[in-house]
């Protein structure tokens, strides 16, 4: 532990030290409403406490969710299936990669005109935004796993199921939470762009609600707890990958 | 115990036959090596024995019927460990057992125990890979292959990652085991003292493609010591093994 504080001190003071340069500028510029100070962003949050957690956090966190299960599922699925089949993966790949190159963002009103202001429109630009990196990343995963262990489950007598339970699952495994610690910052960012484009509640919402009143630390406080949100929970899901793998780099 | 008959193998990238007409044979409980210069298709006869290979014509028979539809008839001990960073030692001696199916749990723990004191890693069973060394995970390896139950085991240059001095303990180690329980085994490597050291007949594979693999009886008996390779004979026959390898010059 005292070691993992060593090792953060130089970012924490890089960090003190870009915010106190932050503060000066906004003081000395002292117009909040084009660059609000790190100080009275916080005290915004603090303001707007009631509305920021009870109402517009748990809309983000649920489009995030319901987006990052259908990405998972998804993606894990698309990648099981081509790592199987290589015409699959002949036919899919190139279309998975292209499909990276359409800016989602520029298409998302286009999504608040199929789905009005429901929540299916935000929680289709995060499903686009974070299936890619989760399928791309197992799909490689999956494809690493050594053809001389293959080969030595298949004189064991294993047939392609074992191969996948028995080798390819728990060898993905790192791959997964790879995956996983991308996609979670990249749906949070997909849903607030959702928002941002046509909801009535949600923190993209909020925050795009405080821009047309002029309100800098108002646009900012949401962007904050997001960030804050999104850092816990990847924290959260590397507790849970150092406990599950304590063999990564063995390979 | 195993037999090749007119056995023909070409490799889909080469446009010769790099095992052509290639017949021998290795009785039951002998110790046999196989030597030749890299590159020259030794490992190519293992991989026909277990199958990751088909052969394009010919047979090959174990126990006198054709390998064709015969099952864990052989083990097989690549180079490298590949013991799985996941799981323990243990379970990585599991393996053999639990693909094959029809253990139950406290029977495969059983000859798991009984296949690591074996070996001499009593104790070792809770013990991730990573913490053994070299010649321990080696070892582990070979258990591993003794629990496929088969007779005949087909070990590809499995000390050849080990420095000198493993090696050599190791050789001594592998005597032992196969004095005591006498299985068939079959010995890929490339070091002509290490194939005079363990085996009573030594296969010489004297040119590429593979036409006939020249035998030599070792005259040395069981039990031997490292002293034997000091014997005149054998150093004779070590010079003349290693002209006969030098013969087919640089691949």
């Amino acid at each position: 532990m005292k070691q993992r504080c060593k090792n953060g001190l130089p970012a924490l003071i890089l960090l003190f030290v870009l915010l106190l340069g932050w503060q000066m500028g906004a003081m000395q510029m002292n117009a909040a409403y084009i660059l609000p100070s790190p100080i009275q962003i916080l005290q915004r949050l603090w303001e707007l406490r009631v509305p920021l957690f009870t109402a517009h956090l748990p809309a983000t966190m649920s489009v995030t969710a319901i987006g990052l299960a259908i990405s998972i599922v998804f993606g894990l699925a698309l990648a099981v299936l081509m790592d199987a089949k290589p015409g699959v993966q002949r036919a899919l790949y190139p279309i998975v990669i292209a499909s990276q190159t359409i800016p989602t963002t520029a298409l998302a009103p286009l999504f608040v005109l199929w789905f009005g202001y429901s929540i299916w429109s935000k929680v289709l630009v995060t499903v686009l935004i974070t299936f890619f990196p989760i399928t791309i990343t197992v799909y490689d995963g999956l494809q690493s796993v050594k053809v001389e262990m293959v080969e030595l489950l298949t004189t064991f007598g294993a047939n392609k199921w074992d191969v996948f339970l028995k080798l390819k699952l728990p060898a993905t495994l790192p791959y997964f939470f790879s995956a996983l610690k991308m996609a979670i910052p990249m749906s949070i960012i997909g849903a607030a762009i959702g928002e941002w484009l046509g909801a009535q509640s949600g923190l993209g919402y909020f925050s795009r609600r405080m821009l047309t009143q002029l309100d800098g630390a108002g646009v900012f406080a949401p962007i904050v707890l997001l960030s804050v949100i999104a850092m816990l929970i990847v924290g959260l899901i590397a507790v849970v990958e150092k406990k599950v793998i304590r063999w990564r780099g063995d390979l | 115990m195993l037999e090749f008959r007119n056995v023909t193998f070409q490799y889909d990238v080469e446009d010769f036959n790099i095992i052509d007409e290639l017949s021998f044979h290795v009785e039951a409980g002998e110790f046999v090596s196989i030597i030749g210069a890299s590159g020259c298709g030794k490992s190519t006869i293992f991989r026909l024995v277990n199958q990751l290979l088909p052969m394009k014509s010919g047979e090959i028979l174990v126990n006198g019927h054709s390998i064709l539809g015969q099952k864990s008839y052989c083990g097989y001990m690549p180079q490298r460990d590949l013991l799985f960073p996941w799981r323990t030692v243990g379970e990585n001696l599991r393996l053999p057992l639990e693909i094959r199916g029809g253990f139950t749990k406290d029977k495969m723990n059983e000859r798991v125990q009984t296949a690591l004191s074996h070996v001499g890693l009593a104790g070792c069973e809770h013990k991730a890979p990573s913490e053994l060394s070299g010649g321990m995970r080696q070892r582990a390896a070979f258990a591993r292959t003794v629990l496929t139950d088969s007779q005949l085991l087909l070990l590809d240059e499995p000390f050849s990652a080990l420095d000198f001095l493993t090696r050599i303990s190791m050789q001594e180690w592998l005597l032992g085991q196969w004095e005591t329980d006498r299985p068939t085994i079959l010995f890929i490597t490339h070091d002509v003292e290490e194939a005079l050291f363990l085996s009573g007949r030594v296969l010489v594979v004297e040119e590429t493609p593979i036409r006939r693999l020249t035998s030599i009886e070792v005259p040395a008996g069981y039990p031997r010591t490292r002293a034997c390779l000091a014997d005149p004979k054998m150093i004779a026959l070590r010079e003349r093994l290693i002209d006969m390898l030098r013969k087919e010059g640089p691949v």
